[in-house]
């Protein structure tokens, strides 16, 4: 409960209906889009502009109230859920699109505005903004800053920070920051805009955001190739890139999750085919064909079952059916479905989806991989049931030894979910203690008194995972 | 993987709950459902409440949340947590966006039905629901009454009676505005005006039932005549049983679904003594609760299998046609291929989102000559009529037509079509307050059809 005065205040700022600490605001602000994490606010609020978020500021450092910023609370990782309690400071009112500059190609936002809604009129003026992350029809620009999102389009495109070149944001102590520009080139100092991208909210508050864009491709191909072999699926994608060719997509799926699909979508995939793997390419129509033709005989080289190109968009439609499924069929096999993230170098794919489908077996837990093979980026992901405790357990020691592999393959924990709650206590695993070290130190150079989403990315022990079992 | 059928794990939590609403909440949600919710957001673009307002507690993923909140003893079950639950308009448009298929619909009706056994209710919204829901609806005898009536006031003189005298401003400024637009009602609905047997025309492909519906007999009985005679030229010998009754869904939307169950067993009894191959309906509020009576009865061993036997021949008129008629010949006399006029439809969401026909209309629509199908920004969402949430939930049903009639007048269309009589009665409104009633007419579907029927009239 805050006290009545500092309410008071923040009614002051941004008006009676946009405080909230009503039960019914604080438990819908409690979680986020991670299984079995909750822990309620003391308060929500709704700014309309960057002043009103900056008084806020004030007013919360000077009580030394912590506050959770975010958009729609769609993240994977724990990243919104107010584990101190505080305020949640909800950006959906700042949702306009300032600017769209075509002389300079960028368009600058305010970050509440939802990312399909931002790409739909990008597109509608004949421009392209690629960053694609599957929850883009609710999540929100500033959220896939927060967590620097991927999708589906990163290994052609890159990700969110590829396409931040200006922020501007409010720092714990109220003071407003502006970073980087309409600019390709800056080198004034430290690179600050980048610091920010992937900050999980922890840094400051971005209240404004400018983006880069780019001409959209003219023409699309879409492919899809079935192996039995798990090597011959993972030698293509090296060889596609040994090629020197970047495909617009190049996505992959295990053979649990072929047969969930099929089980789900009836789509009378072959059940013994242990990997799939869907490619696009996009670009010059030239280009494009002579791209896709060399890609099939990669294919039919590594011994693929089965090649189908589609010849039009409808056919393609139906090629992407499978994948698109994906998430959908493992999310009704049970009721609680646990999406992860870890990453490999490309290379190391095959190698890494049998330790995991042998990790899952060890547990006795159901884990099916699809994802990015493109850029080593897998979605292990346990079909479970949180009321489950003993399986909810195995999962997490099945993950935890899921990251560790990662790592030992010169991967990462995650690739674009996040560090949040979720990752904090294998944090280390990844970048050791003097790389905690000094990321503690930034934090505590824009956060002296952490106040910005408290208790996310550094855990207060490694390598034992933080479960709130009240969800 | 283990233990996957047989739970050894407590399926809901073991809590005490002192709150009796709270209790009843804890007895009659599906925990199951409300656990499969991965809160993932995907439900919150496709809500209008949500769209509305921008608060997470007016979304689907915030209603679950709250009802589970007080299962688990989080919170206990407020005013402003009643509130919330009949913000819905239960339209159900987040269920076709759920990844993890969450059966949101039952568990906004569970909550309610939940609720509703210690509701207290305004006074006014108190007598309207218990005149409409326990004396009018369920019987169809007292529902012509109203309609004889209705037709009376309307036409007597008395409607301009009361409007001189002033007598309209006891009512609030919604119902006021309702009362404009209700079309003429009467008491003679389809079996008075055809009997209770229409021959096909033609070698008859099917028997099929028509469910009349209350409102649907009353206020827009034309209808219902001409999907009888739509039906028989397109190759179906309809029955009209005059036992059947209303269908349940005002009831079980509100939380009455005791008597939703009572009236949903009263009319498997009469369809399945009429020996059809199909049930049909013209109205998706109807049609989308009786493909879900072996859902509302599934605890019923008497009648779950008669339900069972039932629920899959429901079909709705538009897809009956399209996927088993002998579509006759469509075309609009006053225009031509040149200057054909414009149309656009309204989609009915129980009509999409439950019974999952938005494909068929549209393929009718587009089958008439002499006419444009435009198709309307958003029509996939709710117009804010969702059952009587227009007459309890007046503020945020306003502020929902407002918008969809923005699209709608953005189409320039000539006839905006639907299909159901609480969208039609909606869209009626929302042409009145926010649009040109001169230029735009809003029409059931099959009116619109059987009006362009080629030569056979």
């Amino acid at each position: 409960m805050l006290e009545q005065v500092i309410v008071q205040q923040l009614r002051r700022i941004v008006g009676i209906q946009n405080f909230r600490d009503d039960r019914e605001s604080l438990v819908v602000h409690s979680y986020d889009g991670t299984p079995m994490l909750q822990s309620l606010p003391d308060g929500v609020i709704y700014p309309e502009s960057t002043q009103q978020v900056s008084d806020i500021m004030k007013v919360l450092a000077a009580h030394r109230i912590p506050v959770v910023s975010r958009g729609s609370g769609s993240n994977l990782c724990g990243g919104t859920v107010p584990i101190q309690g505080g305020v949640v400071m909800v950006m959906h009112r700042m949702n306009t699109i300032l600017e769209v500059d075509q002389e300079n190609l960028t368009a600058t936002v305010q970050p509440g505005i939802i990312t399909a809604e931002f790409i739909s009129h990008i597109e509608s003026i004949g421009l392209f903004y690629p960053p694609d992350p599957s929850s883009m029809r609710i999540s929100t620009i500033g959220g896939n800053i927060a967590e620097c999102s991927g999708g589906l389009r990163g290994l052609k495109y890159g990700t969110t920070k590829d396409y931040v070149i200006g922020l501007e944001a409010v720092l714990a102590n109220g003071d407003i920051m502006r970073t980087g520009g309409k600019l390709m080139k800056d080198v004034a100092g430290y690179d600050l805009t980048k610091l920010l991208v992937g900050s999980e909210g922890t840094l400051a508050i971005i209240t404004e955001a400018t983006l880069k864009l780019i001409p959209p491709p003219k023409s699309k191909k879409t492919m899809l190739a079935m192996y039995k072999d798990l090597y011959g699926a993972a030698r293509t994608v090296s060889r596609i890139i040994e090629s020197k060719i970047i495909p617009a997509t190049l996505e992959f799926m295990d053979n649990p999750t072929i047969r969930v699909v099929d089980d789900f979508a009836k789509l009378g995939l072959p059940r013994d085919m242990e990997a799939i793997l869907l490619i696009e390419q996009d670009g010059d129509s030239e280009a494009v064909e002579r791209d896709m033709e060399r890609i099939q005989e990669i294919c039919k080289l590594e011994m693929a079952d089965l090649v189908e190109i589609a010849e039009s968009r409808e056919e393609a439609e139906k090629l992407l059916t499978a994948r698109r499924s994906a998430f959908t069929a493992l999310a009704r096999l049970r009721p609680t479905t646990i999406l992860e993230d870890a990453t490999v170098p490309r290379s190391k794919i095959a190698e890494m989806v049998l330790r995991i489908n042998e990790i899952a077996r060890k547990y006795n837990v159901m884990i099916a991989t699809f994802g990015h093979a493109g850029d080593g980026n897998l979605h292990p992901t346990a079909a479970t049931d949180a009321r489950n405790l003993d399986e909810v357990h195995r999962v997490e020691q099945a993950f935890e030894e899921i990251f560790e592999a990662a790592i030992e393959l010169g991967g990462t924990i995650t690739g674009e979910h996040g560090v949040g709650m979720v990752k904090a206590p294998y944090l280390e695993w990844k970048i050791g203690k003097p790389g905690i070290a000094m990321m503690r130190g930034i934090k505590h150079a824009f956060d002296p008194h952490n106040l910005l989403n408290p208790g996310k990315i550094f855990a207060k022990e490694t390598r034992k995972r933080v479960v709130i079992t009240r969800g | 993987m283990a233990n996957a059928n047989q739970p050894t794990f407590p399926s809901k939590p073991n809590v005490k709950l002192s709150n009796p609403t709270a209790q009843k909440l804890h007895l009659k949600l599906d925990y199951d459902q409300l656990t499969n919710c991965m809160r993932c957001g995907f439900c919150l673009p496709a809500c209008p409440t949500f769209r509305e307002t921008g608060l997470e507690q007016e979304s689907p993923r915030g209603r679950i949340a709250l009802m589970k909140a007080v299962v688990d003893g989080i919170m206990e079950p407020d005013q402003p947590f009643q509130d919330q639950m009949s913000h819905c308009l239960g339209c159900r448009a987040c269920e076709p966006a759920c990844p993890a298929d969450v059966k949101y619909g039952q568990l906004i009706e569970q909550a309610r039905d939940a609720i509703e056994e210690h509701a207290e209710h305004s006074i006014p919204v108190n007598g309207l629901r218990k005149v409409l829901l326990k004396e009018m609806f369920p019987h169809q005898g007292r529902m012509k009454w109203l309609g004889r009536s209705l037709a009376f006031y309307q036409k007597s003189g008395l409607r301009k009676v009361a409007k001189g005298t002033g007598m309209m401003r006891l009512f609030p400024k919604h119902l006021r505005e309702m009362e404009q637009i209700l079309p003429s009602a009467t008491g003679k609905g389809v079996v008075e005006r055809m009997g209770t047997v229409y021959p096909a025309k033609g070698e008859a492909i099917a028997r099929v039932a028509l469910f009349r519906g209350c409102i649907m007999d009353v206020l827009f009985a034309d209808t219902n005549v001409n999907t009888v005679k739509l039906l028989s030229e397109a190759g179906f010998e309809v029955v009209i049983p005059d036992e059947q009754v209303c269908c349940g869904a005002l009831h079980a939307h509100s939380g009455e679904l005791d008597s939703a169950k009572a009236l949903a067993r009263t009319n498997l009894s009469v369809f399945k003594e009429a020996g059809v191959d199909y049930i049909v309906s013209n109205a998706g509020g109807c049609g989308a609760l009786l493909v879900e009576y072996d859902h509302l009865l599934h605890e019923d061993n008497e009648y779950h299998s008669l339900a069972k036997w039932f629920a899959p021949r429901v079909m709705d008129i538009s897809k009956l046609l399209i996927d088993h008629g002998r579509l006759p010949a469509f075309a609009d006399s006053s225009a031509s291929t040149e200057d054909p006029i414009t149309i656009t439809y309204q989609d009915s969401c129980h009509l999409r989102n439950v019974m999952k026909s938005a494909s068929a209309p549209r393929q009718l629509m587009r089958q008439v000559a002499n006419v444009q199908f435009v198709e309307m920004k958003e029509a996939d969402r709710c117009c804010g009529s969702a059952g009587i949430y227009n007459v309890t939930q007046p503020k945020m049903a306003g502020e929902i037509l407002e918008h969809k009639m923005e699209h709608a007048n953005r189409t320039d269309a000539r006839y905006l079509l639907s299909s159901n009589p609480g969208c039609l009665l909606q869209m009626k409104l929302g042409v009145a307050k926010h649009g040109d009633s001169s230029r735009m007419e809003v029409m059931h579907i099959v009116d619109f059809l059987y009006e362009r029927l080629l030569e056979t009239k």
